[in-house]
């Protein structure tokens, strides 16, 4: 069978590399933080059906303790973050704005386990029915951002087959640094957690992408996946948005996914390196998930850096372990900066897929007019979708959405590039978006 | 210092104040006006080789351009009633190439007129900046030729050429290559093949390349029209395959017409360094606007450029062509933009199905 494919371009067409302000948040090991008193627990944190509450008001739980279960298949159960006392159940302001329910465990200040699940330290031995279970009721889900549960992910229907698990360690978004300082500092339940994946996708071959501006993290993921042959790691250009899903297959394995498909259509399954390590710590220790790495940064913050955060914990926290503020914040930003959430409240908490907490200065934010296109061509050259965005844009400003989606504005993966290269100021990305939603509830209706 | 520290964090941060927008949040600091003032800046060493070669004329002419030009669009403004847009400074830079395109000795009226015809006409009347389907420079000079082709077409003696270059200080080399080309096309002459010999002559083509030659105040010094173009290069503003096409198009098919019947014309040298040519491939056939956006989209443009521009210089009536060979062009760039964009990815999968690694399988 001949494969004329490239098998790593390493990169993908378009894309663009904005000052990344990493060495804020890069240098020093991951923190923990003193327990708090109160965790306000967002009780949706997945992609799909909402878990159900199985707990009230007043009672009593310990860390670790099943609070919520899952909804449907497409939903995973959810966790307490410490031992204590359940408290309200009331709606705060959720990451996109909308205000989500969510349930207080306030804390006794013992932080004692529940009884843990059954350690499977020598996973190689069990069954994968018996591992996906596992990662199911350990409530994971994509820790990148997309929150899609993973165990669903891990079971692609019998008629696709899968020959590549693609561990994404790119983290293209700027200020980010929190996958680096994991794959530093957890290389070994990084790809403990890879093999678990394969292991239960029944392949064995892994290839990890790397942007190049992480060494340290290539080079110890090197080191420790000697003992595994069929585990690669690859280095990627820098260039946002590598660890877009598509660009990523398509950097490693020269295999482009086709419009309205997805990954496991080209063999492929695509997990965060976050994600890997929750799979480890479930599988190996039974824990489940209930705290991630963040990364809190910006320069209005004293100190920057990355911190190990129990789910639910309030970003005013976040930013007391930090040390505060030095200097006037204009916006704060749920995830990066180019596909993050602005907040408008420090009360808003850590769920599962939250990477970072960005504080950006007020001179950081620049406000525009949008001004006419000039047909100039930078987000044309650096759309990684390859899409004509400077007509598109022109037509979804016209709200001629039928115009939209013969130009393929389905394609777009919201990355925000346009946006952000364009010397008129235009809101290319939030006209596609509406425009999205526009054709999405047009079909719908006429289904 | 304790004053400051005791200052509280309420201060940095009222949760009132948080801005809220959707992603991206942060933005490139590349603005419209900022590159209009790198375009400007680029067009510096152009402007003061036309000061150089033409003296005051010439900086009295790039100052009534621009002087009209931002004058019209200010005018406009008001009684359109539209919002401001002489902050962007694409007048300006209209005027400037407007100016760059002209006789040193043209006189002030027809600035005026020149400035009218590109700001209002071909840029304002369509919806104004980004709206506009030929290049402003481009359209105001043509109208200009084809309306005062005698003042357009009397040339400035050149008071601070090098070394004199004999006989063509007054008319352009073009103008007489294109007579050259008529009488040729009928019966060679001794004189003619002599004529042919200067201008192949590496001392013609160096003055050329210098700007010791008659012509438009921008046409003139090509080296000078190379170090603006290698800035806008530098500075990210155009990318080289319009340029490179237009060029390599018009070199290629020269090439190819003298091949077939040798001495139709001079050689493709001259072609590159006399004219408009330069000016017009490096900073007039890149406008944003009405350029294509796609890559390929690019080449086909300036491929089209190229071929016009060789067809009206060798067979049409008029010595130079650039100017036609953009505007014509830039009627083409929506139907050139539609067929040369590929689709988006994935949209084009590779032949044939995915297959999977052979014995990964278990």
């Amino acid at each position: 069978m001949k494969n004329n494919m490239p098998i790593h371009p390493k990169h993908f067409e378009g894309g663009i590399h904005p000052a990344d302000h990493k060495e804020l948040s890069a240098a020093g090991l991951i923190r923990n933080i003193p327990l708090l008193d109160k965790y306000t627990l967002v009780i949706q944190q997945n992609i799909g059906a909402p878990p159900k509450l199985n707990v009230q008001k007043g009672d009593t739980v310990l860390k670790g303790q099943k609070i919520a279960d899952a909804g449907g298949f497409v939903s995973v159960p959810l966790h307490a973050p410490t031992s204590g006392t359940i408290g309200e159940i009331l709606e705060i302001p959720g990451a996109n704005g909308a205000p989500v329910q969510a349930v207080e465990i306030i804390s006794d200040g013992k932080d004692e386990w529940c009884e843990p699940m059954t350690p499977y330290p020598n996973w190689r031995d069990q069954n994968r029915e018996l591992l996906l279970e596992r990662v199911r009721e350990a409530g994971i889900v994509g820790m990148g951002g997309a929150a899609f549960p993973t165990h669903a992910k891990l079971s692609p229907p019998p008629e696709k087959i899968i020959d590549t698990l693609v561990i994404n360690g790119a983290e293209c978004e700027p200020y980010l640094t929190a996958d680096d300082r994991l794959m530093r500092e957890y290389p070994e339940q990084v790809l403990t957690g890879a093999e678990i994946c394969a292991k239960i996708l029944r392949i064995s071959h892994i290839v990890i992408g790397i942007e190049e501006n992480k060494p340290d993290a290539i080079n110890i993921l090197r080191r420790k996946a000697k003992r595994n042959r069929n585990i690669q790691i690859i280095p990627l250009h820098v260039r946002y948005p590598q660890g877009g899903e598509k660009q990523l297959i398509y950097a490693l394995t020269g295999r482009k996914v086709v419009a309205g498909g997805l990954p496991m259509d080209v063999g492929c399954v695509v997990q965060n390196v976050g994600t890997l390590k929750a799979i480890a710590d479930a599988v190996t220790e039974g824990r489940p998930l209930i705290e991630r790495i963040v990364t809190v940064t910006g320069t209005p913050v004293k100190d920057t850096g990355n911190f190990h955060l129990r789910l639910g914990t309030p970003v005013e926290k976040a930013l007391e372990a930090a040390g505060g503020l030095q200097s006037p914040v204009g916006k704060l930003i749920l995830g990066g900066p180019m596909m993050g959430f602005a907040q408008s409240s420090l009360k808003v908490s850590v769920s599962k897929n939250t990477s970072g907490i960005l504080f950006l200065a007020n001179d950081e934010v620049r406000q525009f007019e949008a001004g006419p296109c000039l047909s100039c061509g930078r987000c044309v050259d650096a759309c990684p979708m390859r899409l004509l965005v400077s007509t598109l844009s022109k037509v979804c400003e016209n709200e001629r959405y039928d115009l939209a989606e013969e130009n393929y504005v389905l394609s777009c993966l919201e990355c925000g590039i346009c946006t952000y290269v364009c010397p008129a100021g235009r809101p290319n990305v939030q006209h596609f978006r509406r425009a999205k939603a526009e054709i999405n509830e047009k079909r719908r209706k006429n289904k | 210092m304790d004053e400051k520290n005791s200052v509280p964090e309420k201060e940095f941060l009222q949760e009132g104040s948080l801005i809220l927008s959707s992603s991206p949040h942060i933005r490139t600091s590349m603005t419209t006006s900022r590159i209009m003032l790198q375009v400007l800046l680029c067009l510096l060493p152009v402007v003061a080789a036309s000061i150089w070669f033409y003296g005051w004329n010439a900086l009295r002419v790039i100052l009534l351009c621009m002087i009209f030009c931002v004058g019209m669009e200010y005018l406009w403004c008001k009684i359109a009633k539209t919002p401001h847009t002489c902050k962007d400074f694409s007048a300006l830079v209209t005027g400037l190439i407007l100016a760059l395109n002209l006789s040193p000795l043209i006189p002030w009226w027809l600035c005026l007129i020149g400035a009218f015809i590109a700001i209002i006409i071909a840029k304002e009347v369509f919806g104004g900046l980004g709206q506009n389907p030929f290049t402003p420079a481009a359209v105001a000079r043509v109208a200009l030729l084809i309306g005062a082709t005698k003042p357009m077409t009397t040339w400035a003696p050149l008071p601070s050429a090098f070394h004199h270059f004999d006989g063509v200080t007054s008319a352009t080399p073009l103008s007489a290559a294109a007579e050259f080309s008529a009488v040729t096309s009928a019966t060679p002459t001794a004189a003619a093949n002599t004529q042919l010999a200067i201008f192949n002559s590496n001392e013609f083509l160096w003055n050329a390349f210098l700007g010791n030659i008659g012509g438009c105040l921008g046409e003139t010094s090509t080296l000078a029209i190379l170090i603006g173009a290698a800035g806008l290069v530098y500075l990210g503003i155009i990318r080289l395959y319009i340029p490179v096409a237009i060029l390599a198009t018009i070199t290629i098919f020269i090439w190819i017409v003298n091949g077939i019947s040798p001495g139709t014309t001079p050689g493709p040298m001259f072609h590159l360094l006399t004219g408009g040519v330069m000016i017009g491939a490096f900073f007039m056939a890149t406008d944003y606007v009405t350029s294509p956006v796609t890559n390929l989209g690019k080449i086909v443009f300036g491929a089209g450029i190229g071929i016009i521009v060789c067809v009206i210089r060798i067979w049409g009536s008029y010595p130079e062509g650039m100017s036609f060979a953009i505007v014509i062009m830039n009627a083409l760039v929506p139907l050139i933009d539609k067929l040369c964009y590929k689709r988006p990815f994935g949209w084009n999968p590779p032949a044939g199905t995915f297959q999977p690694r052979r014995g990964e399988i278990k």
